[in-house]
């Protein structure tokens, strides 16, 4: 009885409220968005891009696991395109600028962003350093992260995207991170002076690369013996020229 | 795990979107997780648990819609799901395909409190 005379007593009490407005009637709404998540990055990217194009500046980002010889290969490259092309380097690291010390060594302007723990590079990233970057370069390179999965999502605002696999780290590594291979348009396959210690069956990887991306150019270097680096920068000069000509 | 990355890019959408409509409240969000996004489901599930406290969505719903990896043949034609990463016909073994579902990573839709 006097839990239905409670009842009784809300329900005045409510409607007492709902005619002073105190209560007010939660209304739903579903709307539709279908926005792309990595949209802003994308955008930046394609700005960044359109820049460096004007400039005449192809831009190449690296990336691959840690340890697979990105600045090894760097400093190689520098070497074949001096001294008629002038070449700089970003460099992405959770933490020291190590690596663009290496890079400055060989007399390369080069640019550490340090991360902070983030395990990728993005655009706004790139998009920062942009004033530093001289008008008169013909390449650009950046150096990612040392990870074989996240830096694949974001574009850098690159003209080729090449991913580097190194001869000790197994030829399965392809079809375990397809990302980064589906979206390359380079596999440069390093160290390979440890061929001949290492089981690693280079026709394999570059079988299970190109069905997983049959668009991709190999090569086979070691920066170690300088085997291949030649053939890997003429294929960036000539890539500069189509696309200089492509833009004029 | 870049997937923090990702929900904080989704946080400033839905955030954008919510103001719009002039919601304080976000009740439940959509998403499509393209199977060659990049992106591990699981993580973005934790990833957006953590990043909702103290937002206008700290009680919402997150629902991922998995998209499969969908290609077409441009020799012969024919549409089909791969459910591994080897990019040949299976009809006719052709290489040359186009890809039409499987890189999505989209906030599809959200249900606002008015």
């Amino acid at each position: 009885m006097q839990m239905k005379l409670k009842i009784i007593a809300d329900e005045a009490k409510n409607m007492y409220n709902l005619r002073l407005g105190f209560i007010k009637i939660m209304k739903k709404k579903e709307i539709l968005v279908l926005e792309d998540l990595l949209g802003s990055n994308k955008k930046i990217a394609s700005e960044i891009r359109k820049e460096l194009t004007q400039k005449g500046i192809l831009t190449i980002n690296f990336m691959s696991s840690p340890g697979a010889g990105k600045t090894t290969l760097l400093e190689r490259i520098a070497e074949h395109m001096r001294p008629q092309y002038h070449m700089a380097v970003i460099e992405g690291d959770i933490e020291t600028e190590r690596d663009a010390e290496r890079i400055r060594a060989k007399g390369i302007p080069a640019w550490q962003i340090v991360t902070g723990g983030a395990c990728h590079l993005e655009a706004k990233m790139i998009g920062k350093l942009f004033p530093k970057i001289p008008p008169d370069l013909d390449f650009l390179f950046i150096e990612n992260v040392g990870n074989l999965v996240c830096p694949a999502s974001y574009d850098l605002g690159e003209n080729i995207r090449c991913v580097l696999l190194s001869v000790p780290e197994g030829d399965d590594k392809p079809k375990k991170y397809p990302k980064a291979f589906t979206t390359s348009d380079c596999l440069i396959l390093t160290k390979s002076d440890l061929l001949s210690v290492v089981p690693f069956d280079s026709e394999r990887a570059q079988k299970e690369a190109l069905e997983i991306n049959p668009k991709l150019t190999v090569f086979m270097t070691s920066s170690l013996k300088d085997l291949g680096i030649k053939e890997l920068v003429r294929f960036f000069i000539t890539s500069r020229q189509l696309f200089l000509d492509k833009n004029a | 795990m870049h997937e923090l990355s990702i929900v904080a890019s989704l946080f400033e959408i839905m955030e954008e979107k919510a103001q719009e409509k002039g919601s304080k409240t976000i009740i439940s969000v959509k998403l499509q997780v393209g199977k060659l996004s990049g992106v591990v489901p699981e993580f973005l599930i934790t990833a957006f648990d953590m990043y909702k406290k103290g937002t206008i969505a700290k009680n919402a719903t997150l629902e991922i819609e998995d998209i499969p990896l969908t290609i077409q043949c441009k020799t012969c034609g024919k549409t089909m799901v791969l459910d591994d990463f080897v990019f040949i016909c299976l009809e006719c073994g052709s290489q040359d395909l186009k890809t039409v579902t499987g890189t999505e990573l989209l906030l599809e839709k959200m249900e606002l409190e008015l």
